[in-house]
């Protein structure tokens, strides 16, 4: 196979492959958590890892996230390069102190004496109907953080490159990847290729609107630009697929082209990433903004279980739209909630 | 009567044992027909092949009494008495469910039953069960409080915090391990090194003991002792009931784990089909009683089954409430 074919492959099969060459690659790298090694993972990001690379390497652990991600750092301290997945990324809740107290702060607290190369990795499940403890989108938590790297990819080919960006930076580092763009295909090379962390991608171009949308808002952004095509309102979609660090640089770049700011993200509305992107725009760009931004957000409700409940808490594609429409057409004082 | 519950210090009412049981095999049946049909969503956790855990455990409580559960509840929730009807319209996330369809298959909850709630969260529950035991106790009731859970949450390190908390507590707490040999897709035996999990109650200073957890006489047996201990005020006990996952994880991870052997050893031993067999040869059934307690377990199933699939979905203005009790110490008395 000659190297930089393109594919059209899954956003788990991306990370599969990113999880096999990094292990291939660099021996110093080992998975751990729930189910990973013997099944492959719940959403198979593990699959083959067991039987190529040993159960040494591809640990089935207890269920135990606590230990397993303080195990990461402490393995991440003497020089190897764990991911650990959480089986559901809520769970992390369980291991906040290891992460938040002690991988986030080891380096700074011992004066750059020590890094610590660790990814920890996982789905949040929201629109599926798993309830309140399973569809959590905790990312701002994280964000909050100084000392961890924050990505949230929203393709197969951004879950790749960047899955091999964590693990060979020295950082530690989060992924929360969305359980239903797990199955959502798009093009991926064969051959090696990293994606820069901190760069955002502009998906789509245009010149009326800049959508700053993250994970799963990705996807409603498109659609919402489509649908808007017709009617000659021209979406610009940018996806920083990085939180921390944000790249504010092409946000105000196509601020200043449109003017105009609507910024979606599934995680609940007060203290989220989306009044992060806000405030860091007005912080950089006021000139540049003709309208009030619009965030759309998720309601500040934990997820409910039945179907009518959870998508009216969840953003769907009506609420983008009706963002995107009211930042075209209402003045500067003008403000939505979803 | 619809749960097995039987006045403390008597003994177990076979009858009253096996229309549980039964109730809580055709319910879960039943739920994963569901699934397939699409009515559920999410994920939901049978807890076929386990019921004798939870008859017996619950039999041995009285109403005063708490439990505590966890994402394979429904059995817990059978046996404690709420209504299937509710239940499975919780299940289908309707709007006569027990949490007015917000919580789903893993979250049911009736205070008025004593159930604290069935958590998603895998050893959630531990330090919840002694907070509320502890807590009933300092309020003067004499309230125990039995704390479900599998062996893969026993690894969690929230149950090693709780079982020292409850022991220097003397907190009426019955710890109940419902070791069915896997968490999930992983074999108990390759997370942990030893055989019972029983004799991790050593470690904490409270006793142990492992049952027969497709035993319903002998699982009531070990929740007769450990109940009086809690309620003199002895301390917590952890009862260790060996069973067995007769299903594949949940509705949604349905890939086989146990090798074919294993599942026909353990179908021998099927907790509901013992109970029949000791029953009738003691006498204390007949085979006409057996026969009708399975057509009114049955009958109970279909009328919850109709009660659910008919009942409304919720307004989806609903999803705004409960965030919060309302608040007689805020500027508007309420907070948003
Ligand atoms: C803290 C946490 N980690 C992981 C999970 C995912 N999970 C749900 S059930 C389960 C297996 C639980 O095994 P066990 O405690 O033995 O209960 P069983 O399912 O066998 O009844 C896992 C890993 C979870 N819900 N919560
Ligand atoms: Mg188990």
């Amino acid at each position: 196979m000659s190297e930089n074919m393109m594919r059209t492959i899954s956003m788990s099969e991306a990370l599969n492959e990113a999880m096999h060459e990094e292990m291939e690659r660099d021996d110093r790298v080992f998975a751990i958590g729930e189910d990973i090694a013997r099944n492959g993972g719940l959403f198979g990001v593990t699959k083959g890892l067991l039987p190529r690379f040993g159960a040494a390497r591809v640990i089935d652990s207890p269920i135990s996230e606590a230990a397993i991600s303080g195990a990461g750092v402490g393995a991440a301290l003497v020089g190897s390069r764990p991911v650990v997945e959480l089986q559901h990324f809520d769970f992390v809740t369980l291991a906040m102190d290891q992460l938040v107290n002690h991988a986030a702060k080891w380096r700074y607290m011992s004066g750059g004496a020590v890094t610590v190369p660790l990814v920890v990795r996982g789905p949040i499940a929201n629109g599926v109907g798993l309830a309140a403890q399973h569809s959590q989108s905790l990312e701002s938590w994280f964000v909050h953080t100084p000392g961890l790297v924050v990505i949230m990819p929203s393709t197969p080919y951004d879950a790749k490159g960047l899955l091999k960006a964590a693990i060979r930076d020295d950082n530690p580092t989060l992924m929360l990847e969305k359980r239903l763009l797990y199955t959502r295909t798009g093009e991926v090379p064969t051959g090696d290729y990293v994606v820069p962390i901190g760069v955002a991608d502009v998906k789509r171009e245009g010149d009326d609107v800049t959508v700053v949308a993250i994970s799963g808002g990705v996807p409603l952004a498109l659609q919402v630009a489509r649908k808007l095509e017709p009617e000659g309102i021209d979406v610009e979609v940018i996806d920083p697929r990085t939180l921390k660090p944000l790249d504010l640089d092409t946000i105000v770049t196509s601020i200043a082209k449109t003017g105009r700011l609507v910024v979606v993200s599934e995680g609940a509305r007060a203290g989220g990433y989306a009044s992060e992107v806000v405030a860091r725009v007005i912080d950089a760009a006021w000139g540049s903004l003709r309208t009030a931004p619009i965030r759309v957000t998720a309601a500040d409700t934990p997820i409910p279980y039945a179907g009518p409940l959870e998508r009216e808490v969840l953003p769907q594609v009506h609420d983008v739209m009706t963002a995107v429409r009211n930042v075209m057409e209402k003045g500067r004082t003008q403000h939505v909630a979803v | 009567m619809t749960s097995g519950r039987a006045t403390p210090g008597t003994t177990l009412d076979a009858g009253d044992a096996l229309f549980t049981m039964q109730l809580i095999r055709y319910f879960d049946e039943r739920v994963v027909e569901l699934y397939n049909q699409k009515l559920v969503r999410g994920s939901a956790h049978p807890y076929i092949g386990m019921e004798a855990i939870a008859t017996g455990i619950i039999s041995a409580l009285g109403d005063q009494d708490l439990i505590t559960s966890t994402h394979r509840g429904h059995g817990h929730c059978l046996a404690r008495g709420l209504d299937p009807s509710r239940m499975l319209a919780e299940v289908l996330g309707r709007k006569s469910g027990y949490c007015r369809g917000k919580g789903g298959s893993m979250h049911i909850t009736a205070m008025e039953h004593g159930m604290l709630g069935a958590d998603g969260i895998v050893g959630g529950s531990h330090a919840i069960a002694v907070g509320a035991a502890y807590a009933s106790r300092l309020q003067g009731r004499d309230t125990v409080v039995a704390c479900f859970f599998g062996d893969g949450a026993a690894n969690e390190g929230s149950f090693h915090e709780a079982c020292n908390l409850a022991s220097v507590l003397d907190a009426p707490v019955v710890f109940v391990c419902e070791n069915n040999g896997w968490a999930l897709s992983t074999r108990a035996s390759s997370t942990m090194r030893i055989d019972d999990i029983s004799t991790r109650a050593a470690g904490y200073g409270f006793p142990g003991v492992t049952v027969d957890g497709n035993d319903v006489h002998a699982v009531r047996a070990a929740a007769d002792e450990a109940v009086a201990r809690a309620r003199s005020g002895a301390g917590p006990t952890l009862i260790e009931a060996k069973t067995h996952r007769m299903s594949a994880h949940s509705a949604f991870a349905t890939g086989e784990t146990s090798t074919t052997e294993e599942l026909a050893a353990w179908a021998e031993r099927d907790p509901i089909e013992a109970l029949v067999r000791r029953s009738i040869s003691t006498g204390e059934l007949t085979d006409e009683a057996v026969a009708e307690t399975r057509v009114r377990a049955r009958a109970a199933i279909e009328a919850a089954t109709e009660h659910a699939v008919n009942d409304e979905q919720p307004d989806p203005e609903t999803a705004f409430e409960d965030v919060y009790a309302s608040s007689h110490w805020t500027k508007e008395m309420r907070l948003a």
